[in-house]
């Protein structure tokens, strides 16, 4: 049983590339979870397009003044670190979007006038293809944290789905809140970069981050040729264990381009891909 | 004073690139700023000397004593964000999860618990290589402010322009519809969408216009590596017409930027002839047309 979650710090290196096809290859023998985490931008469903089967609305908790029974003693504004909450007057507004659900003003409230409510923040769906069960959580336009609907997915996922072999998640790009909620506790993180010196630099970020963390890493290079060799030194210097090195083909691209699975069309794709297979159905082995 | 963030909803299309060649087009008229803070890459290209770094502080981040901690559990038991765990028999906080609400150390019995300023990264003012101001920063890892650090880095930026009687900010924006982003293009006089003619440039960008629709600021698009997917163009072509979006370019795929950034060079600075350094230089006459509009 293993949780593998792909990010990268650059956007753009494959992260959905690697996510769809690994999971669509691993599903060739056995059932798979595939979970979009990429809240803000979720792509991996253009590239799976099973058939929905469900789909549920995932609310976050605000609080929500209730005028009659307030005393306007201030607590609420006064215990608010994120300045989400301010009395004015003989009145209390509440700014949702700032607010991070810690409910302390509403814990607090020496008479309960602040009741925390569900809001709306996005959607989760499930869409099964043969042996792939796949996840998609998407974010509502206008919602600014990303992160309390990354948890709730996880959840949902460890609820129903902690009996399959491997659960492969597409991480958002960067490296700051959403990255660390969707890698926590996975058993392997793939970072996904490019020969570049964006790609250096960002797989840098990625990989202090990572460490900081403290789960298992490795790296796979995407378009390989296309830059030069800094990423290898670096991976090498650093005793990082490169999985695969997927060489770069325009044909890729435009396969991508048009959602299409990459691995059944160019043999040299798959080879690596199934480096990254083996790698991963040997670390899960070698923790049983 | 105007305004100029180009985003891209999605990651990997040229975004910062194509920034850092209108940084170099228009060096001797603007400040550029990098907000893209997470992964901030504009630095690479334009080699700015970080004559000025400064912490830059946001929120707060909770410790416990483990002298006064009694171990009651309350703490962990009002956190929402799963960042209290016991620990032999006293209690400890994960600084990467923890938000900084304070929750815990209001009702702590103790009064074990204590909030400390959190870091949130590193602020940059520099001039770069080619002569322009630059405000950058870095992010610390795992921070939880990118869109206050964000909006620092814009108001930076935008009083230097004013001290130096520039007119011009380019910021090159957050990726995502998250927090960054709207912090990075809030106040802004025009938008540049940067996308790719595959299924998930076209889902992002109209995802992120989405965003941008609700700011009403008026917006242009550049079609990068537009022959990988002709039809796919076509359709980007068609959305942009539908939403009234300006096309600035239309730009091939072509491996010479990756080579220009080996070289540490934007694409309009490279040696090389070729077609994207003429439809850049070209969209930047256009831009500017259109933000003095």
């Amino acid at each position: 049983m293993s949780d593998i979650v792909i990010a990268s710090g650059k956007g753009g290196t494959g992260k959905t590339t690697l996510s769809t096809n690994l999971a669509a290859l691993l599903a060739e023998t056995e059932p798979i979870v595939l979970v979009d985490l990429d809240v803000e931008e979720p792509n991996s469903g253009l590239f799976i397009r099973g058939t929905e089967a469900s789909e549920e609305i995932k609310y976050k908790q605000i609080p929500q003044w209730a005028s009659s029974i307030c005393t306007f003693c201030g607590l609420c504004q006064k215990v608010c670190n994120f300045h989400s909450i301010i009395k004015l007057g003989k009145e209390i507004i509440v700014f949702p979007e700032l607010c991070h659900g810690c409910f302390a003003c509403s814990d607090l409230c020496p008479v309960a006038a602040l009741p925390m409510i569900s809001v709306r923040m996005g959607v989760t769906k499930r869409y099964d293809l043969n042996n792939l069960v796949f996840i998609e959580s998407r974010l509502d336009i206008g919602q600014e944290q990303a992160v309390p609907l990354i948890v709730q997915t996880k959840e949902y996922v460890k609820k129903n789905y902690s009996s399959y072999a491997y659960r492969i998640y597409d991480a958002p790009p960067g490296t700051s809140c959403p990255v660390i909620e969707a890698a926590r506790s996975a058993d392997l993180v793939i970072l996904v970069t490019e020969p570049s010196p964006f790609g250096l630099n960002d797989l840098k970020l990625a990989v202090e981050t990572i460490r900081q963390m403290g789960n298992p890493f490795g790296v796979v290079i995407n378009r390989y040729g296309i830059g030069n060799n800094s990423v290898d030194r670096y991976c090498e210097t650093e005793k990082i264990p490169v999985l695969a090195r997927i060489p770069n083909d325009r044909r890729a691209a435009e396969l991508y381009s048009r959602g299409e699975r990459i691995y059944t069309k160019l043999p040299a794709f798959r080879k690596e891909l199934e480096k990254v297979a083996a790698y991963i159905k040997k670390l899960s082995g070698s923790k049983k | 004073m105007k305004e100029i963030v180009v985003i891209s909803g999605k990651g990997g299309t040229g975004k910062t690139s194509i920034t850092a060649s209108f940084t170099v087009l228009g060096a001797s008229t603007l400040v550029a700023a990098d907000c893209d803070v997470d992964a901030a890459d504009m630095h690479l290209l334009l080699k700015p000397d970080m004559a000025i770094e400064e912490d830059f502080y946001s929120g707060e981040t909770a410790v416990i004593d483990p002298v006064k901690c009694i171990g009651c559990s309350l703490c962990a038991k009002v956190c929402h964000f799963s960042a209290i765990s016991r620990k032999g028999r006293i209690y400890k906080i994960d600084n990467l999860a923890c938000e900084g609400c304070g929750y815990c150390s209001r009702v702590c019995p103790a009064k074990a618990i204590s909030n400390h300023p959190g870091k949130a990264g590193q602020l940059f003012v520099s001039t770069t290589r080619i002569g322009c101001t630059m405000v950058h920063a870095k992010l610390g890892i795992g921070s939880d402010n990118s869109g206050k650090l964000v909006a620092e880095v814009k108001k930076r930026a935008k009083a230097l322009a004013e001290q130096q009687c520039k007119d011009l900010v380019l910021v090159d924006g957050s990726p995502g519809i998250g927090c960054p982003v709207v912090s990075s293009i809030s106040g802004a006089s025009f938008v540049v969408l940067v996308t790719e003619p595959t299924v998930s440039g076209l889902h992002d960008l109209q995802r992120v216009f989405e965003l941008v629709k609700k700011f009403k600021i008026p917006s242009g698009c550049i079609i990068n590596k537009s022959d990988i997917n002709l039809d796919m163009t076509e359709k980007i072509i068609e959305y942009l017409d539908s939403q009234r979006i300006h096309i600035l370019a239309v730009l091939p795929y072509d491996e010479s930027v990756t080579r220009a950034m080996i070289e540490e060079r934007t694409i309009v600075e490279y040696e090389q002839n070729n077609m994207i350094k003429d439809q850049l230089k070209k969209a930047w006459q256009r831009l500017g047309e259109l933000v003095n509009k």
